[in-house]
């Protein structure tokens, strides 16, 4: 086995990109990774994406996106774990690495969600979930989202105000984050004055639709060390899955994808949790980040809200969350989005975050999500020298 | 857009209409919607099983933004999950009522609805949604 590292990122802005297709979102994102690697080849690249098949009826996508980025013969393929499948595409290419099947290995995820109207995106989104009997139902992804919130507020007895925190801390960083899709500030206020989207949820307490790219491109540590950047080695990566339906899980404000897939990650890493100097995780709604949170193990049950309140998540706060505007701020174009944790986490390491900078960071971690918690993917990046 | 197939809708008549689930024949497991194979004991035989037909409100939701296609005419709409009487949960559409008269625990019984219109030409689904039993 060998070590892997992380030697060039790229993203393009995420947001309503109408001038912008899907190759040519990949293209962007893509090249910029490889001018940051230094390098112009590769042996093989790994696409993550999760609904080109339906919003643009492309399919395909690991020979789509090798020929339009002009690399003729190369191995190409193409992974699909609903909104968590960039972070799918990442660990099957790191897999790769490691187990030495290539050397150099680009991973890219894209989603282009805005050629659509929300009614289609409604009801694609919805294929995360079984179709026949969970779609069939009429429910959407913000309303599975509101039964969450509603259940937690009624298990817990949290404010709602608590937990729309999180989406108030999202666009705080996001301003500052050139590449987000929401620059704007937000006060709770302006939450409880935003539409109800399903009861209790509000529409700025969930993600809308996005388009955007994020690429990166991974090798042995060895070769690493030569390239022109300090490498940002990959200390684990591990992914799970939980009970595809909610209603037949045991607990249904545990995602136990994401509880196995931290456990496994840091037991890979052999570090411990307050190691963790930077945290990217899945804040679909407010809810979720802060489900996501207590899941991998930062706060216990039930206190996730509250450690937003008292300020944990900020950028000088003891555990800085989602620091460059998370999935709610930065935008979550689905497939894009766990590779986009991923370069925002190596921008962290590299000390280039910019405004959103955290100081002294050695060690970072991401999680995506698929679907409401039925797969999960949690990734732990470090430079400890 | 896709018109669904009418073989996939035909598939489900049984377990929608009737609200027919899966039990374990070795360890007894109640499932809803059918499964092949046992999640608790890994069996691979079930049985069809009939469901209760009432149960209690556990958490809802008003659908009111964003509905997927299909189910613009009825909107907005209630969903919930509902805990029958044989502890088995569904998620369902609740009808005959206003958001403000549900409460969690309230009692609910099978009721037979349409549930989806695809288009001019496509399928008229029909299947399970709950109602509120008002004493």
């Amino acid at each position: 086995m060998r070590r892997v590292a992380v030697v060039g990122v790229g993203c393009t802005k995420v947001g309503e990109l109408w001038d912008k297709s899907l190759k040519d979102l990949v293209v962007e994102s893509a090249t910029k990774a490889l001018d940051d690697a230094g390098i112009d080849n590769i042996d093989v690249v790994y696409v993550g994406n999760a609904l080109a098949q339906i919003l643009q009826n492309q399919s395909n996508l690991g020979s789509l996106v090798a020929d339009c980025l002009g690399f003729e013969g190369i191995p190409a393929i193409s992974v699909e774990a609903a909104d968590a499948s960039g972070s799918l595409a990442f660990h099957e290419a790191y897999k790769a690495v490691k187990f030495g099947w290539a050397d150099k290995v680009l991973v890219v995820g894209v989603e282009k969600m805005s050629d659509s109207s929300s009614e289609e995106v409604s009801k694609a989104l919805m294929t995360f979930e079984d179709q026949d009997y969970v779609a069939f139902t009429g429910i959407t992804q913000a309303g599975i989202h509101a039964l969450l919130l509603k259940f937690y507020m009624e298990k817990f007895g949290v404010k709602h105000e608590d937990i729309a925190m999180f989406a108030v801390e999202a666009h705080k960083k996001a301003s500052k984050n050139p590449y987000a899709q929401f620059r704007n500030l937000i006060k709770l206020e302006d939450i409880f004055r935003s539409p109800v989207v399903a009861d209790p949820l509000r529409l700025l307490e969930h993600t809308t639709l996005a388009d955007g790219s994020a690429s990166l491109i991974l090798c042995p540590l060895e070769e690493a060390k030569k390239l022109k950047l300090q490498p940002i080695e990959v200390l684990a990566s591990s992914t799970a899955t939980d009970r595809f339906f909610l209603h037949e899980r045991a607990d249904m404000l545990t995602f136990n994808s994401t509880v196995k897939a931290a456990e496994k990650a840091f037991k890979e890493a052999k570090i411990s949790r307050d190691q963790i100097d930077v945290v990217e995780t899945h804040d679909s709604s407010t809810i979720l980040g802060v489900i996501s949170l207590e899941d991998l193990g930062f706060v216990e049950k039930g206190k996730g809200a509250n450690f937003v309140v008292e300020g944990n998540i900020t950028i000088d706060g003891r555990l800085p969350t989602n620091t460059m505007g998370g999935l709610k701020g930065r935008g979550h174009p689905l497939g894009a989005t766990g590779v986009y944790q991923l370069v925002e986490v190596v921008w962290q390491l590299r000390g280039e975050a910019g405004e959103n900078q955290v100081k002294n960071v050695k060690v970072g971690l991401t999680h995506t999500v698929g679907g409401v918690g039925s797969f999960a993917s949690v990734n732990i990046l470090g430079c400890l020298g | 857009m896709t018109i669904a197939s009418a073989p996939r809708y035909w598939r489900e008549i049984k377990y929608r209409y009737r609200l027919i689930g899966s039990r374990c024949l070795k360890c007894g497991k109640i499932y809803f919607p059918h499964r092949h194979i046992c999640l608790v004991c890994g069996h691979r035989k079930l049985e069809d099983y009939k469901l209760s037909e009432k149960g209690v409100v556990e958490v809802f939701t008003v659908i009111r933004r964003n509905y997927p296609l299909g189910y613009e005419k009825n909107a907005p709409y209630i969903v919930g999950l509902i805990r029958l009487e044989d502890g088995v949960k569904v998620l369902s559409q609740i009808v005959d009522c206003h958001p403000e008269e549900i409460k969690p625990g309230m009692l609910v019984e099978l009721t037979f609805r349409k549930v989806k219109e695809d288009g001019k030409k496509g399928i008229i689904e029909y299947g399970y949604k709950f109602k509120p039993i008002f004493r």
